[in-house]
């Protein structure tokens, strides 16, 4: 697309508009967050009298000592990642047990089946009947409470089957069962490790779904050893609610609320921080899995 | 996806049923496959829909979702003459047209911007920058939202330096819908964009390179090129959130709730929470009628716009 024909002046000012409208929007996305980020590296005085703007003011890193003596985000922390890893684990598996049988054109019933599952996108039966269930089961208040309800994404189901139909051709089946293969050890021996791209996407969008998540745990968790770090940064950041003991020795009242705005852009940090060190690494997976997602099975 | 091949079957029953055992017969390894997920589907996607009943019900736990006694249309009737009702409607609805509309054509803009970026790195770093919100947790993302728009945040202070008095963002109910769909925009407009630059990047190089020869400007090129190419796209994706937008990020609007703007910012999925389950005696019935209510025209918007788009583009969602 690129033209070697001399740019024309319309075209140059297009040029130059366009890269200075596209950079001042990278700026104010990127500001933001480099403001949080400076502020939690500020004294509590630079940020109650506001005047950390770009760069920390008065460095300092009481927010993140504070941080770190906070037993509930570390026990959050935990619990996230038990449920991200089990949630993950569960959701792949379930996505590829439902993904390939619906991908088989040999495979009876699939439409009524595939008619089941896509219908649950467009319709369900609401909180009310979901709190209900979940708590006839006897999963309120459990672990399993967070998994088991999202055990699968019926979207995702679609994304991974149109891999599998431009992945895993007809002729690949005819020829292995031809050799007297089943379709268990097709599943598990072709399909499977043909699918690592389709897995990698999945693990990426359900892992990052389930770090994110707070709602469920807000409706079918009680007790605090057990809140995901989502919930433990809402007490956090929206209801203001901050353990005393976080607030150390510190006594005076404009302090005390200068330590807890503060605490807030640490925390936010902190939180933030497993995303961000992982994001530029797998951003591509992310793009990828957008364009699995639009091809139309 | 085609779901009409099941009625073919009814014409040669005999023949035909004893080949569906036979099948069944030979692909029972792929019924044992599927069964996890099928049963999932069924516990936990159909049987609250069987538990929906109990919007028609004066639900009791003790007697069960069956056993409890029939109220008919009671709830629904009670909730469609409440004072909250239109209050609730009209919020879910504004906010939704709201934000589908702000949320449509930026993506677009962008993709198009990023297109005409011939540096690499720059585009690239444009590129992770803008994503980048999208991962951001939305309690994170409300969070941060409070800090800029704090009284004493930076916001007000742009506002002061440039001789305005200081707005309590959060606490004006007129503001909440603007902040919540603009904040909107600003995670979510490069994440967005990704499948425009696919559809760019679909088109067919020659015809720049023939509007070049001819002396099309960029301009010229992005409006009779550029846009007709991604226009299918669009309107698939614009139909497809008309559909959904009674769902508008309901986690974001519970979080950003606070009295002062709860006028402006109670929508359907946040009324039925709280009637449901937040309060001293639970109204499951009620709450359960109220989420019906919203289920049902969910539906009907979905199945609507769906046949809009197969009439627009030829092409639906199924």
């Amino acid at each position: 697309m690129h033209s070697h024909i001399k740019e024309t002046r319309s075209d140059r000012i297009f040029t130059i508009c366009n890269y200075f409208l596209l950079s001042l929007f990278v700026l104010s996305v990127l500001y933001p967050l480099i403001f949080v980020v400076s502020s939690s590296f500020s004294s509590v005085q630079a940020v109650s009298t506001g005047q950390v703007w770009l760069l920390p003011v008065d460095f300092s890193l009481t927010s993140y000592k504070e941080v770190f003596k906070h037993e509930a985000i570390w026990t959050g922390y935990g619990n996230s990642l038990f449920y991200m890893v089990v949630g993950t684990i569960i959701n792949v598996a379930f996505t590829i047990l439902a993904a390939y049988p619906l991908t088989r054109k040999d495979f009876r019933g699939r439409n009524i089946f595939m008619f089941l599952f896509v219908f649950t996108m467009m319709f369900n039966g609401g909180l009310i009947p979901m709190y209900l269930l979940v708590r006839d089961l006897g999963l309120l208040n459990t672990r399993w409470a967070l998994i088991l309800p999202n055990a699968l994404a019926v979207f995702n189901v679609i994304v991974t089957m149109s891999f599998f139909k431009s992945t895993i051709p007809d002729e690949l089946l005819e020829s292995a069962q031809i050799d007297g293969c089943d379709d268990f050890k097709f599943l598990f021996k072709i399909v499977i490790p043909l699918s690592a791209p389709i897995m990698a996407v999945m693990t990426l969008f359900y892992a990052v779904g389930h770090w994110n998540q707070y709602f469920n745990a807000l409706i079918f968790l009680r007790d605090t050893n057990l809140f995901p770090l989502q919930l433990v940064l809402r007490d956090i950041l929206i209801q203001n609610e901050v353990d005393p003991s976080m607030m150390g020795d510190v006594s005076r009242m404009e302090d005390r609320i200068g330590l807890q705005q503060l605490l807030k852009y640490s925390t936010i940090v902190v939180a933030s921080l497993p995303v961000l060190i992982i994001y530029p690494f797998v951003q591509k997976h992310f793009v990828k899995g957008v364009m699995i997602g639009s091809l139309k099975g | 996806m085609k779901m009409t091949d099941g009625y073919v079957d009814k014409q040669v029953v005999p023949k035909k049923k004893s080949q569906l055992l036979k099948d069944i017969k030979k692909g029972w390894q792929l019924y044992v496959i599927f069964s996890l997920p099928l049963l999932y589907i069924l516990v936990f996607k159909y049987f609250p829909m069987y538990g929906a009943i109990i919007a028609f019900k004066d639900f009791n736990p003790s007697l069960g979702i069956w056993g409890s006694p029939w109220a008919g249309l009671e709830h629904i009737t009670t909730f469609m003459q409440s004072f909250e009702f239109w209050r609730v409607m009209k919020n879910t609805i504004l906010l939704g047209i709201y934000q589908v509309l702000a949320t449509f054509p930026l993506p677009i803009v962008l993709a198009l911007s990023l297109t005409y970026i011939y540096n690499k790195r720059f585009k690239r770093a444009a590129q992770m920058i803008t994503y980048a919100p999208h991962f951001i947790s939305v309690v994170v993302m409300v969070g941060i939202i409070f800090i800029i728009l704090d009284p004493r945040g930076p916001a007000n202070s742009l506002l002061n330096a440039l001789g305005f008095d200081s707005i309590n963002f959060m606490g004006e109910a007129s503001l909440f819908k603007s902040i919540f769909v603009w904040t909107d925009v600003w995670q979510n407009v490069g994440f967005g964009c990704i499948i425009y630059l696919a559809a760019l990047a679909g088109i067919s190089p020659e015809l720049h390179e023939a509007a070049i020869i001819d002396g099309a400007s960029k301009l010229k090129r992005i409006w009779h090129i550029d846009i007709p190419g991604i226009l299918p796209t669009a309107i698939i994706i614009l139909i497809l959130n008309m559909g959904g937008f009674l769902d508008t990020g309901f986690e974001k609007v519970l979080l950003m709730q606070n009295p002062l703007n709860l006028k402006a910012s109670e929508v359907i999925d946040t009324y039925v929470y709280k009637v449901g389950l937040t309060g001293m005696v639970p109204q499951y019935s009620y709450s359960a009628a109220i989420g019906l209510f919203k289920a049902v025209v969910g539906l009907i918007l979905i199945v609507g716009s769906n046949q809009l788009a197969k009439k627009v583009t030829k092409q639906g969602l199924w």
